[in-house]
């Protein structure tokens, strides 16, 4: 495994930035000592951020009380969403059970998070049982906000041309019958993004290109067109990501529209309406992808944890970006998609930002301060059709953090980096569930 | 991706083929290997006869394992993007050129003894 070894220290010496936060995240391990505490530590969501913050405290602290709250019974591996709904995986792909992952000792509360009172330091659940804690990690993921979109509703999906992949595996499988439907028959299909953050921004362009492939080889042909109406003037956030996809865009012939944000659709009449700077703009379709804006889940708008002025129709936690504690109650973190960070919002993220967060409640254990440092690596392998994808790894600076320098080039559409997201990134994530990655 | 480590590696396998087709692969192939080991112990030198035989199977080999990578990753020839990719395309080639040549010359070995040979 010459190549394997071989990249840690090429990443060290190309990129700098990266190497603080890879030496801290590989020390953590080697710390074998647990540090003895009786602290209690509160996690709310189990999904991925909780269920890897759980399982690495559990190594790293000895006689806590580590609970977590979560009422839903099965984890859904989301980035496996994007391949249900063009027919290449089963739905069952995305499933598995929350119980499978947690570490022996943890408490699992399957309620769901009615209030956090941070002045208090209490929590309530839908169930009326209220949890005090010591530590609170808000690891709550986002809400999608379906009525944002008047006329929309998720039952729709999968008939008349309408697909929404978001919502889950049900939901995902019935885009892709909207799709294969599509794929036949042929005609425009527009592609939406909100004007939100939003958890994997790669996955609407995903989901464009697979289509335009997909449908390219069935029936519909060349009697295809398709259309990407980006929410402002950009086709992604980071500016040299953004200008390769307009490059792709066209080679493929996929047209782009600026400044569309979806307002409305009528599914019966299959026409879309957009908020523009010009005033709203009617496109009629024959398929449909909707994307509804995204923002904190609402105990946490309700909270009081949120920024006050950023991000205020969103919610999302005011935490300082490089340790993910927030500003105002140090005894709290936010990791995962509801943090309030730039960029930062993939399951990639989570795998370097929960690291950060245990070294600083670790350290504040022991009355010291945390030293390690998270830099905004957001990654999302960017598929540009049925075998081919782009490894596209940042920061918060912008700068590409590619994890194999000089051997996968990023921003070059490639068959090895389809294979790591069809075959190595569902084990990675796993691995990562359980502490191991 | 921050580390690569073998257990890793052997999840990313294990999910690539599902756990019981993985071990089954593995197992076979590490029994094939210590059959190969046995035949040449055995034998004390490298039959050419065999040898030749089991060169005619690389090429088959080769495109069995060329084929089933792609078989379970959606993908094909059309697919390779760059050098990068073509290594690993060869790699997989040759791994199954080297598995095919081993498991023929071992069959061929135990089926026949030296003796029946010459
Ligand atoms: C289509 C799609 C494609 C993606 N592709 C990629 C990709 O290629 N690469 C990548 O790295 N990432 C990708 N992601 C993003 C990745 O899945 C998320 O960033 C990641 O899951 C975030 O983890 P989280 O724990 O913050 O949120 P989640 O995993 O969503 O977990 C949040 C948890 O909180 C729980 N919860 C919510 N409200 C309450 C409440 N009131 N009380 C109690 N519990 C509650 C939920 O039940 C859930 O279990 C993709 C996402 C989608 C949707």
């Amino acid at each position: 495994m010459t190549e394997a070894d071989a990249a840690p220290a090429a990443r060290r010496r190309f990129l700098g930035l990266a190497a603080a936060a890879l030496a801290a995240a590989a020390a953590a391990p080697l710390e074998a000592q647990p540090v003895g505490t009786s602290a209690r530590i509160l996690i709310l969501g189990a999904g991925a951020a909780g269920i890897t913050a759980a399982n690495q405290l559990a190594r790293r602290v000895e006689g806590a009380a580590i609970t977590l709250v979560d009422p839903r019974r099965e984890h859904l591996y989301q980035p496996g969403l994007s391949l249900v709904a063009t027919g290449l995986k089963p739905e069952g792909y995305v499933l598995s059970r929350t119980r499978e992952w947690l570490p022996a000792g943890v408490t699992l509360v399957e309620e769901a998070v009615a209030a956090i009172d941070p002045e208090a330091r209490r929590v309530t659940t839908d169930a009326g049982r209220a949890l005090g804690y010591d530590f609170l990690i808000v690891a709550l993921g986002l809400a999608l906000d379906d009525d944002a979109i008047e006329g929309f509703s998720r039952d729709m999906i999968g008939t008349n041309g309408l697909g929404a992949l978001y919502g889950g595996p049900q939901d995902a499988a019935r885009t892709w019958a909207a799709v294969s439907a599509y794929a036949e028959k042929g005609g425009l299909a527009v592609f939406t993004r909100p004007a939100t953050e939003m958890k994997c921004a790669g996955a609407p362009l995903k989901h464009c290109f697979l289509v335009d492939d997909i449908a390219s080889r069935g029936a519909a042909g060349a009697r295809r067109e398709i259309l990407y109406a980006a929410n402002n003037k950009a086709l992604f956030s980071v500016p040299i990501v953004s200008e390769k996809v307009r490059m792709l865009f066209e080679t493929r012939r996929i047209g782009a529209v600026h400044d569309h944000v979806l307002k409305a659709i009528e599914p019966g009449r299959r026409i879309a309406t957009f908020a523009t700077p010009e005033g709203d703009v009617e496109i009629g379709y024959d398929y449909l992808h909707v994307i509804p804006p995204q923002r904190a889940p609402r105990p946490v708008r309700e909270s009081g944890l949120s920024w006050a002025d950023r991000w205020t129709d969103q919610g999302w936690v005011e935490v300082d970006p490089h340790s993910l504690r927030h500003r105002r109650y140090p005894e709290v973190f936010a990791v995962g998609d509801v943090a309030g960070v730039p960029k930062g919002k993939t399951a990639a993220s989570v795998k370097w930002q929960v690291p950060v967060m245990v070294d600083h409640l670790v350290a504040a254990l022991q009355g010291r301060e945390g030293t390690a440092r998270y830099d905004g690596y957001t990654s999302c392998p960017l598929i540009t059709r049925v075998g081919r994808a782009m490894l596209v790894e940042f920061d918060y600076a912008n700068n590409l953090a590619p994890s194999f320098p000089g051997v996968i080039a990023p921003l070059e559409e490639l068959w090895i980096s389809w294979l790591i997201k069809e075959l190595a990134l569902k084990p990675t994530y796993l691995a990562m569930l359980r502490g191991d990655a | 991706m921050k580390d690569l480590t073998l257990g890793m590696v052997i999840a990313v396998w294990e999910e690539m083929f599902g756990p019981a087709l993985f071990w089954g692969m593995a197992g076979a192939a590490a029994v094939v290997t210590l059959l190969y080991l046995y035949v040449l112990i055995r034998d004390r030198r490298v039959s050419w006869r065999k040898f030749l035989l089991a060169q005619l199977a690389m090429p088959f080999g080769a495109a069995a394992a060329v084929g089933f990578v792609w078989r379970i990753t959606h993908s094909g020839l059309r697919d390779v993007g760059g050098p990068v990719d073509v290594i690993v395309l060869m790699g997989v080639a040759a791994a199954g050129a080297v598995g095919a040549a081993v498991l023929v010359y071992t069959a061929q070995s135990l089926v026949r003894r030296p003796a029946a040979e010459e």
